[in-house]
């Protein structure tokens, strides 16, 4: 694989997860838990989507089609977003759970890109990192708040961090590229950032009283990066591009 | 020929859409202008938020603006993340104009963003300090939510970015 192609490679990875996690968030518009929540999710959202268009738009300019074009028109077998994405919201402590864990692994990857090589990229990571803090700071606020609150509240984040871990462990699911992007100082390498997210997300997890499942269960779902999704994808790409399938020159 | 200096000034009439008592200059975000010997310009902006609503509208609203101006040439405007926006860019001016908008303006030189910081905020009605975070996230995505425990006034702070 040369180092276009490998590019090529994380960028799709990277902006498939924005886009999937950042539709699954925008479900909360207008039935969060309380307004905060909505009001919450729906930024996060905006943020997110926002965030993949710029990536999409870097892979425009590397000669792959619009953002819309590749936004809207793939089947999810195209997408290299990980499964944890795609999964569906669920009752909040498993969006909760999942913003957490997903969240400090993107916050970690956008901090050491702004030091890739790849310039256009490094100035995406500038700007994505201090948004993304935002993000990680409102997700360990709750993960702390209910891990501590009642018996209720720590059993619900214990099973939902229980069900989302192994989905979480399909996030750093290594490429081809990846010894390639290496060389070339454009990305630090999945195993690196599964390293410093687990010591992010580890003290925090032992403050709310929740343990990480016990490392002889660990079995990552991997297979997203390479195109193979759960039955969840698709519907949710059918959703997406309901508009756009109508006619692709809706404006709105 | 215009000079840099008078198209910025022309651009301080062009405001934020979401919070119209700041100008774009004001704000920060005009990070390059260029004017050529047949009076083309070309101006650059980066943007607060990537995925900010308003960033298309304000592209739309400096070229229609400068396409006012006579004598001017043809007009371009580009957003670029070459400069990466934060809020140490909004100018002293752009502080008051928040503050006049009934936002909290946000704080200078923050080395370490976290939740202790946006809990400092001050009422932007009272100024007093006894405040309390009610959330990171607002209305836009540039805004947190407070509450003022001695005006009794639900606010709005405009977040830190570094």
């Amino acid at each position: 694989m040369n180092s276009i192609e490998a590019l090529k490679e994380l960028l799709y990875k990277m902006a498939d997860d924005q886009l999937i996690i950042g539709h699954r968030n925008s479900e909360w518009t207008g039935i969060g838990p309380i307004l905060e929540e909505d009001i919450a999710f729906s930024s996060m959202a905006q943020d997110k989507i926002g965030q993949s268009e710029h990536l999409y738009n870097l892979l425009h300019q590397l000669g792959e089609s619009d953002a819309d074009t590749l936004a809207f028109t793939r089947n999810a077998d195209q997408f290299h977003n990980s499964q944890l994405t795609e999964l569906p919201i669920g009752e909040y402590d498993f969006s909760l759970i999942r913003h957490f864990l997903f969240d400090f692994a993107e916050m970690l990857r956008f901090d050491g890109l702004r030091n890739s090589a790849y310039m256009p990229l490094a100035q995406l990571a500038k700007k994505f990192y201090g948004e993304i803090k935002y993000h990680t700071m409102h997700a360990s606020t709750w993960v702390r708040q209910l891990g501590q609150g009642n018996e209720e509240s720590k059993a619900r984040m214990q099973s939902a961090l229980n069900e989302a871990w192994n989905y979480a462990l399909g996030i750093f699911e290594q490429g081809e590229g990846e010894t390639v992007l290496q060389e070339e100082k454009i990305f630090e390498g999945e195993a690196s950032l599964q390293e410093k997210w687990l010591n992010a997300i580890t003290p925090i997890l032992e403050e709310a009283g929740l343990s990480i499942p016990d490392k002889s269960t660990w079995e990552p779902k991997n297979g997203g990066r390479k195109g193979y999704h759960t039955d969840y994808l698709q519907p949710l790409l059918d959703e997406m591009s309901e508009v756009y399938s109508i006619d692709p020159t809706a404006d709105w | 020929m215009f000079t840099e200096k008078e198209i910025r000034s022309i651009l301080k009439e062009v405001k934020d859409p979401e919070i119209p008592t700041i100008s774009i200059v004001d704000l920060g975000i005009v990070t390059g202008i260029e004017v050529s010997e047949a009076n083309d310009v070309h101006v650059t902006l980066t943007p607060t938020f990537a995925g900010c609503p308003a960033l298309r509208l304000m592209e739309d609203m400096v070229e229609e603006r400068l396409a006012k101006l006579p004598e001017i040439g043809t007009v371009s405007v580009n957003t670029s993340f070459d400069i990466t926006w934060t809020t140490d860019m909004i100018t002293p001016e752009g502080h008051e104009a928040i503050k006049k908008h009934g936002l909290a303006p946000p704080k200078r030189n923050c080395a370490k963003i976290d939740m202790k910081l946006l809990e400092e905020t001050v009422c932007p009605y009272c100024d007093s300090s006894n405040t309390t975070l009610k959330s990171p996230f607002g209305p836009t995505l540039c805004r947190s939510l407070h509450y003022c425990n001695d005006c009794k006034q639900a606010f709005e702070g405009f977040k830190p970015v570094s």
